[in-house]
């Protein structure tokens, strides 16, 4: 448990004393604030022309803008996670393998869970700082809107994206413990994320084959959670899904100690 | 202290450490002496626990390196052939991470930390970002974080590289002063550095052991023993003839002919016999003029070349 935290720790100060977290938090900051302004225009515009409609030819069209703009802004969110995640992780052990401090970390009385747990969620806790700022731009919607939406389906969409991000992140940091050089396990990561998104198509397919890639996407299961549902399935799907890759990543650092370093 | 027990390390078909057998002795200084590529941060790294052996067994306070990895790694103190520092820690950040997953506990690392500062001259460079420091500072930040959780072990790869001959002769009087209460393992390629610290010296070359002892022992009785230098006003051909009767001489080598004439020789002589007098007799028997007769041991330069280099004659890998 010392070991967890000696490392989380470190990689918390790595974030925060390089320039690596604010970069990361001001440009996602900036991307997320101009599309959410941009969804929001446009959703409260295509509500006032509907309005207008309704007018009209009298036929009432209610368009729910906290919905739409909370599900399109996360429909955002998973795009940017897509490109910045590989970026975030590609470090995470390329880089101590590079600079020879695995051998400090192998060498010293913490366990392999000790440092890929403690890297881990730092990463993620890095991810959550990032997205924080945004709750800001939502509750504030939120509050505005009459009626006011239930505050849960925000609850339940940032726990989606959190869930997401941390298996991206898992992933990520899996790739990165392969290989000593970054730039190789961040096209790595960003390849396999691609692939990741594209067993999404599956979903327009039918058959057997059709709904064990529905199942498997990770995008299907993000969804259900920006709606505001809070599906077991989705939960136990990301669980497993970081559970497996941080398993891997803990074999993947063991073995470093048997592959020539 | 450490013991180590036919340890082997194949790459494949590759052979890096061979049955390398050796004990190291409470608080006494092992100096691990041999070319590059020779084996030693192999077998530094699999005392350690950083990669397994594929046979024999090591042990460091007791505890088996496979077996008890995490017991030996709370006992030892390692610095890798690369200090493995972060360049974006400041040096007493970088201490604190380690006291941290070394297990000190919380209230003796302050202290440990600044012990290890001193110890290492860093005390007006703790607030300094490890990647503003020159390499030969990077080398002793590393030096620092094997001492921070005062282990038991100190095992050190290549300690004084890469620093300039003031804090060359700082380091080696550091781990001097270190030996009693700590066992130190240290490998080098540098001759002297074995001789003027270390209490034992295992030459080790292609993965096998080609020596152990102390540097004195090794510089005065091993290999050819001493050597003779000799100069002397007479014909080359005669005094070749004259040493060739010496019994236990051998390697006679004549120096290039010099201005005045004499004739300056190096002999050596067989271990344990001191020829010098037989070839004083000899040579004033012959009436030549005797300008220098000296007898001059051979350095550990020398030793270490020739157990090397035999070794690689009689050895002749297959593939």
């Amino acid at each position: 448990m010392q070991g967890f935290y000696a490392i989380y720790r470190k990689e918390m100060g790595h974030y925060f004393v390089s320039p690596i977290a604010y970069v990361f938090i001001g440009l996602f900051l900036i991307l997320s604030a101009f599309f959410f302004n941009f969804f929001l225009q446009a959703v409260i515009q295509q509500s006032m022309s509907s309005d207008m409609q309704s007018m009209r030819f009298g036929m009432p069209q209610d368009i729910d803008v906290p919905t739409e703009v909370t599900r399109a802004f996360f429909g955002l969110l998973s795009t940017l996670v897509l490109f910045i995640t590989p970026i975030l992780t590609m470090g995470v052990y390329a880089e101590e393998r590079k600079r020879g401090t695995m051998e400090l970390l192998m060498t010293s009385p913490i366990t392999e869970i000790d440092i890929v747990l403690g890297k881990f969620f730092a990463s993620l806790t890095l991810f959550a700082l990032m997205l924080l700022p945004t709750l800001s731009y939502l509750v504030f919607m939120n509050l505005r809107s009459e009626p006011m939406p239930p505050m849960r389906v925000l609850l339940a969409a940032y726990a989606g994206i959190l869930l997401l991000g941390g298996s991206l992140l898992a992933l990520g940091t899996f790739l990165s413990s392969l290989t000593e050089n970054q730039i190789i396990a961040a096209v790595m990561t960003f390849a396999a994320f691609l692939l990741i998104w594209v067993l999404d198509l599956g979903r327009n397919a039918s058959g057997p084959v059709a709904s064990v890639l529905t199942y498997l996407s990770v995008i299907r299961h993000y969804e259900d959670f920006t709606r505001g549902v809070i599906d077991t399935t989705g939960l136990i799907y990301y669980a497993s899904f970081m559970f497996l890759f941080v398993f891997l990543t803990v074999r993947s650092v063991d073995s470093m100690r048997w592959r020539r370093a | 202290m450490i013991e180590v027990q036919d340890l082997t390390k194949a790459y494949g078909s590759v052979v890096a450490v061979d049955h390398v057998s050796f004990t190291v002795n409470k608080g006494e200084i092992l100096g691990f002496l041999g070319p590059n590529g020779a084996g030693k941060t192999t077998t530094m790294r699999i005392l350690t626990g950083f990669m397994p052996a594929t046979s024999g067994t090591a042990r460091i306070a007791g505890f088996d390196v496979t077996t008890d990895s995490l017991d030996v790694r709370r006992h030892i103190g390692y610095l890798p052939e690369a200090p493995p520092v972060y360049p974006d820690m400041t040096v007493e950040t970088y201490l604190d991470f380690v006291a941290r997953i070394k297990n000190v506990p919380a209230e003796r690392r302050a202290e440990r930390i600044t012990d290890a500062l001193e110890k290492t001259n860093l005390v007006d460079k703790r607030d300094e970002l490890i990647k503003r420091l020159s390499r030969g500072y990077k080398q002793r930040v590393g030096i620092a974080q094997a001492l921070v959780h005062d282990p038991d072990v100190i095992i050190l790869d290549e300690p004084t590289v890469g620093l300039d001959p003031k804090q060359i002769i700082e380091v080696r009087n550091l781990i001097k002063s270190l030996a009693g209460t700590h066992t130190i393992l240290l490998s080098t390629h540098i001759l002297p550095e074995v001789s003027m610290t270390c209490d034992r010296v295992v030459i080790i070359n292609k993965g096998k052991i080609a020596a152990v002892d102390t540097p004195q022992n090794l510089t005065s009785q091993l290999k050819g023993g001493q050597r003779i230098r000799l100069e002397v006003q007479a014909p080359e051909a005669g005094l070749r003839e004259v040493l060739a009767q010496v019994p236990g001489a051998s390697r006679v080598q004549v120096e290039p002919a010099r201005s005045d004439g004499h004739l300056a020789v190096n002999v050596e002589a067989a271990p344990g016999k001191d020829i010098r007098s037989q070839i004083a007799a000899k040579v004033v028997e012959k009436g030549w003029g005797l300008y220098e007769l000296r007898g001059v041991s051979l350095s550990l330069e020398e030793i270490f070349l020739e157990l090397t280099t035999d070794d690689s004659s009689h050895a002749q890998p297959a593939g």
